[in-house]
């Protein structure tokens, strides 16, 4: 399959994780597209929540934003901005949320708010937006990222959003009634998270892939599932389906 | 009755925006009052605190020009496109001026104008804890829940000085009917000390009394009512126009330098002197390509005794 960039096959690795009849919470950009890539084929039922406030949307074209009207025409329900994060996610009523960032570490802590240090940045990203409040009240929380040196750290600079802090331990005393990280897809691998320890495991390789291609782009010693998988490749369905979301390739670089 | 609230957005700025406030123009990337912040830049406002979830570009614009002491945010990004640069010159380099930032969640930042509308002492919240976020901001507190012991993460309420909230259609006294995305307008104009509505249109008393679910502001907590057609530009409003979004993505480029950045000030703001120039200077074609088709909800029916 060479002709899938892994842009696009990162998509429907996500798109995968998605189960029919869940309610997800979408930011725009490439999660949007894993949520409306399994809408149209095996989830039907998924509730597509927006953190603009709009629930059950209905999107005709790439929302341009979060803020994008096309978000409403045909929805279910929009409600104001502070109503979203009170009914809809700390109400407990939201079950995957898709979080991308600069830096991700092994348990799943992720960095979008600055590189370097904080009061005196090297780089300013834009923050949090939703993203802390998303990893702290959701089921499951899904990341997709590329799989670059510089963006798997031993440490993030600054924890924007939690995933398991320091281990499954030191998670389990912040009390949050999410479920914390449950996926990471990158451009190499699926990693999940060790039900024990909260730690990031390699649990299938993309096609062409090696375990040492995944260590190389990996600074800590990476864990390795007992049962290590092959992502079954993308069925020309998908590629079909997912092509014709972003038809001007806008995010399908 | 008609109270004499109207006016131009000049007046308004002029009346109700000053040195020094902490200034909330309302609108989560959609119906955000572009015209409202380049009147507070034509009026050369210094010292403000801009508060905003999303700053987008018109605090960027704004910060390049100088305004802002301060920025209260949760994302600072250029929505769908990247960085807001002139944020970015501002926080890193201290170009034009160094700018202090006040940073929360988007559930913390709407969750203290929520507080500050409805007059809560604080608003505790599930999210915050595990972040390195609450070590660097003083505002954002934990305390112990009373009923089960557990720590909680609590902020403050947010009163701006002034807001200014844009909207579809308001009367003259400026009961407001908003809808689409309507982010977090409610709680700005009643969080706000002093509230300024802009309205794409302005209609009857009796057009708001037919649907009053719709109104989301009443009048006797607004200040100001202007009446500024394309107020929004280069944002959405849903119903009226599109967001235009070359310029979102241009913006990118003109702000790779302050000099760029001060020179479509130059043109786009000082060399106008209101929100109808502004829009005389933007082409019919492109005009015509923001305007949608229209597409109407069903009717309602509210009987009648």
């Amino acid at each position: 399959m060479s002709d899938v960039s892994t842009t696009e096959l990162m998509v429907i690795v996500a798109a995968r994780e998605l189960n029919d009849g869940e309610s997800v919470l979408v930011g725009v950009g490439v999660p949007n597209l894993a949520a409306n890539l399994a809408k149209r084929l095996h989830a039907p039922g998924l509730l597509m929540v927006y953190e603009s406030g709009t629930v059950g949307s209905n999107p005709s074209r790439m929302p341009l934003s979060i803020g994008d009207p096309c978000l409403v025409s045909g929805a279910k329900s929009v409600c104001s901005m502070y109503e979203q994060f009170a009914y809809y996610l700390q109400g407990g009523r939201i079950d995957v949320g898709f979080l991308g960032g600069a830096q991700i570490d092994k348990y799943g802590n992720i960095n979008s708010t600055v590189i370097g240090s904080y009061k005196t940045p090297k780089v300013r990203l834009p923050g949090s937006g939703g993203a802390c409040d998303i990893a702290s009240n959701v089921k499951r929380i899904i990341v997709i990222t590329p799989h670059e040196k510089r963006r798997f750290v031993e440490k993030v600079d600054f924890l924007t959003s939690p995933g398991f802090i320091d281990g499954k331990e030191g998670w389990k005393k912040l009390k949050l009634q999410g479920g914390g990280p449950y996926a990471v897809i990158t451009s190499l691998c699926t990693f999940k998270f060790d039900d024990a320890t909260g730690e990031m495991t390699v649990v299938a390789l993309h096609e062409g892939v090696t375990l040492e291609q995944v260590q190389e782009n990996t600074p800590w010693e990476v864990k390795v599932a007992a049962e290590l998988g092959r992502t079954p490749p993308p069925t020309q369905e998908e590629i079909e389906t997912l092509r014709a979301l972003d038809p001007d390739k806008i995010y399908l670089r | 009755m008609n109270t004499g609230k109207t006016m131009s957005m000049k007046e308004a700025i002029s009346k109700f925006v000053n040195d020094g406030d902490t200034v909330y123009l309302a609108g989560f990337t959609h119906m955000i009052p572009f015209a409202a912040g380049h009147e507070i830049i034509r009026q050369g406002r210094k010292g403000l605190v801009l508060a905003r979830a999303t700053p987008d570009i018109i605090y960027d614009q704004m910060i390049a020009a100088g305004c802002a002491k301060k920025l209260m945010f949760s994302y600072a990004g250029n929505p769908g496109v990247g960085s807001l640069r002139c944020f970015r010159r501002a926080h890193e380099k201290g170009v034009p001026a160094p700018l202090e930032v006040e940073e929360y969640t988007h559930f913390g930042l709407s969750g203290r104008l929520f507080a500050g509308a409805t007059n809560m002492p604080f608003l505790p919240m599930r999210t915050n804890l595990g972040s390195s976020l609450p070590p660097e901001n003083e505002m954002m507190k934990t305390v112990t829940d009373p009923y089960t012991g557990d720590e909680v993460s609590v902020v403050p309420p947010l009163k701006p000085d002034v807001a200014v909230v844009h909207v579809q259609r308001a009367d003259a006294n400026g009961n407001s009917h908003i809808w689409g995305i309507i982010g977090e307008q409610k709680d700005t104009a009643f969080a706000a000390k002093r509230v300024v509505i802009s309205a794409e249109e302005i209609v009857e008393e009796s057009v708001i009394r037919s649907d009053p679910n719709r109104t989301l502001v009443p009048d006797f907590i607004v200040d100001a009512v202007v009446h500024e057609p394309w107020c929004a530009h280069p944002s959405y409003v849903q119903g009226y126009y599109d967001r235009d979004n070359e310029f979102y993505v241009d913006w990118d480029k003109i702000t790779k330098e302050h000099e760029a950045t001060l020179k479509y000030l130059d043109e786009w703001v000082f060399g106008v002197e209101d929100r109808a120039q502004y829009m005389k200077k933007v082409p019919q074609s492109k005009i015509d390509s923001l305007t949608p088709k229209p597409a109407y909800s069903a009717p309602v029916n509210f009987g009648s005794v």
